[in-house]
């Protein structure tokens, strides 16, 4: 996996000149586009409705804390996040554990069938999955796990394996045999081989998957918005909807609202930058 | 895989019947759900508007994204930061940023007010409300949001390219234009091609964003329709599970159709090259 390197590449080579004042301007340019809108938002959160209404495009004067104390203290905000987090969580779990042993036994054993369970894991990358969304809730139904948790972590666990497969079987196919002869005659069986050797060495592989799932699961809208009618349940993406189109008169409520549901996801993508960026890239890059 | 192949199988024979959703489908109807979704001029300009997608896609994210990977790969101080500005759009949920540009582009809203501060009001337009106007507007948002995904894969399909042969062509007198038309460009064609997949079957299944910052009278009317929220908004909302379930098979088959010839004429090599290269 060259993920790693892709975001730090090969230092020393050549001295980090300054740059011309073009590529300054044109950087800065598109980091304006991107996050100026964010950064309207957030601060929007910081005026009053009538502020707003007033001048659209103006800033706070004065600061307001009261739209962000009242989404974190009135609204189901908390419960949301957690509902969120609980999914997020255990579709993270599951997609770290299946998809490591699916990967291992793909990627150590020859077997019959390997190859074709193999691209039917790749294959599965080419799905459209959204077209089964319909289909999906129907047999959720007849599960009876609509309203649960569950509804939203198995299909999510399950769509979430072929990338998963795809992207740790290389890690995987290249602990050098050696070791798990070693293994062996310490007397490791195969689980303890798993668990004592190939755990421990596929930790950056195993990290980056673990971290995509979160993002995916955090972010995921069409399923809970099917499966999850109860608004007990319901996550931060949906809270964020539902508050949108029942304050639709509270603009500056609906502003905080929307940027306390993206400061956890910006929070972790400034934290995680690395893995995210670097997964996306060897997931593409195979 | 068993998640989405059994339920398709499921979904066409649902797709069968005149069904409400309660008790087992009794109703049959043949193809008629599908011969009914191909009348439905709502329909028509759901297929329409994921064209619109799909192509509008290509053709404004490919070129924005390359002239900011090529930018990005520059060495300069700082480039990490501006690296990660870039990606905030595409990490950040559909729904929120959905909201966030439904806020800004409301009726004389933040955009209205900033265009007419800079003497541009004649441009000022109903931009989620005007049936014409909607689709290009989204098509703006789905832009914002997914052309850091375009600039994240060219950025690691540039760290690819052997830092030895741009230095060649330099020492060879060819200018940063002529190194990154001849050499570089040429050498990203198989991330190009990847993303041009990827980016065509997101589009197809475009349901997020548009649902979020599209309001449903809108929607309703076609103007903003997609496939996938016009399966949504029937089968689901409407209830009508036949009905829903032939236009999950319609989206499905198109969907597949488009990957398998995208797959047969441009992507083979690349997929051997990087899947099977790695795999083995």
């Amino acid at each position: 996996m060259t993920a790693n390197s892709v975001v730090s590449p090969a230092a020393g080579r050549r001295p980090i000149s300054l740059g011309t004042p073009l590529t300054y301007a044109l950087a800065l340019a598109v980091a304006a586009v991107s996050i100026a809108p964010i950064v309207y938002v957030i601060v929007g959160g910081f005026r009053t409705t009538p502020q707003i209404v007033d001048d659209p495009a103006g800033l706070p004067d004065p600061w307001v804390w009261e739209n962000y104390t009242r989404v974190l203290t009135q609204s189901d905000f908390w419960r949301q996040a957690f509902n969120s987090a609980v999914i997020a969580f255990g579709t993270t779990l599951g997609v770290v554990v299946l998809g490591l042993c699916a990967a291992f036994v793909i990627a150590r054993y020859t077997f019959r069938g390997r190859e074709a369970l193999n691209t039917f894991f790749t294959l599965g990358l080419l799905f459209p999955a959204g077209a089964a969304i319909l289909p999906l809730y129907l047999m959720l139904r007849d599960l009876n796990l609509i309203n649960s948790y569950w509804a939203v972590i198995l299909p999510q666990v399950a769509f979430s394996l072929p990338i998963t497969i795809v992207i740790l079987r290389p890690f995987l196919s290249a602990i050098p045999r050696e070791l798990e002869d070693a293994a062996a005659i310490d007397g490791a069986d195969r689980l303890g081989f798993l668990w004592r050797i190939v755990l421990p060495l596929s930790r950056p592989a195993l990290v980056t998957v673990g971290i995509l799932a979160f993002v995916a699961s955090w972010n995921a809208f069409l399923l809970p918005l099917l499966v999850l009618g109860d608004v007990s349940l319901h996550t931060l993406p949906l809270g964020v909807q539902n508050f949108s189109s029942q304050y639709t008169t509270d603009t500056a409520g609906v502003l905080a609202f929307t940027s306390l549901a993206m400061l956890p996801a910006l929070v972790f993508f400034t934290l995680a930058e690395k893995q995210i960026v670097g997964g996306l890239q060897g997931a593409v890059k195979g | 895989m068993t998640f989405v192949l059994v339920p398709m199988g499921f979904a066409f024979y649902y797709s069968l019947f005149r069904w409400r959703g309660v008790g087992p489908p009794t109703e049959f109807v043949g193809l008629k759900n599908y011969t009914l979704a191909f009348q439905d001029p709502i329909f028509l300009d759901a297929l329409r508007n994921n064209a619109i997608v799909v192509f509008g896609s290509l053709l404004i994210q490919g070129p924005i994204a390359l002239g900011v990977a090529l930018l990005l790969n520059r060495r300069f101080r700082g480039r990490s930061a501006f690296r990660l500005l870039a990606f905030v759009p595409y990490v950040l949920a559909e729904v929120t940023i959905g909201i966030m540009w439904k806020l800004i582009l409301t009726g004389d809203g933040t955009v209205d007010v900033l265009l007419r501060s800079v003497g541009l009001g004649g441009l000022v337009k109903p931009w989620l409300a005007d049936l014409d106007v909607v689709i290009w507007t989204l098509l703006f948002v789905l832009t914002w949001k997914y052309v850091g995904f375009a600039i994240i894969l060219l950025l690691a399909g540039l760290s690819n390219v052997p830092e030895e042969l741009t230095e060649a062509a330099a020492i060879d007198g060819a200018s940063w234009w002529q190194t990154q038309r001849h050499i570089t460009l040429p050498l990203l064609g198989p991330t190009i091609r990847i993303w041009m997949f990827l980016s065509m079957i997101g589009s197809l299944q475009v349901f997020d964003v548009v649902w979020v910052t599209s309001v449903p009278a809108v929607r309703s009317l076609g103007a903003s329709a997609t496939m996938a929220t016009y399966m949504v908004d029937n089968g689901f909302f409407a209830r009508l599970w036949g009905y829903g379930n032939a236009v999950a098979v319609i989206l499905f088959v198109i969907s597949f159709v488009a990957a398998l010839l995208f797959q047969r004429f441009l992507l083979r090599r690349d997929i051997e090259g990087a899947i099977t290269r790695r795999a083995n």
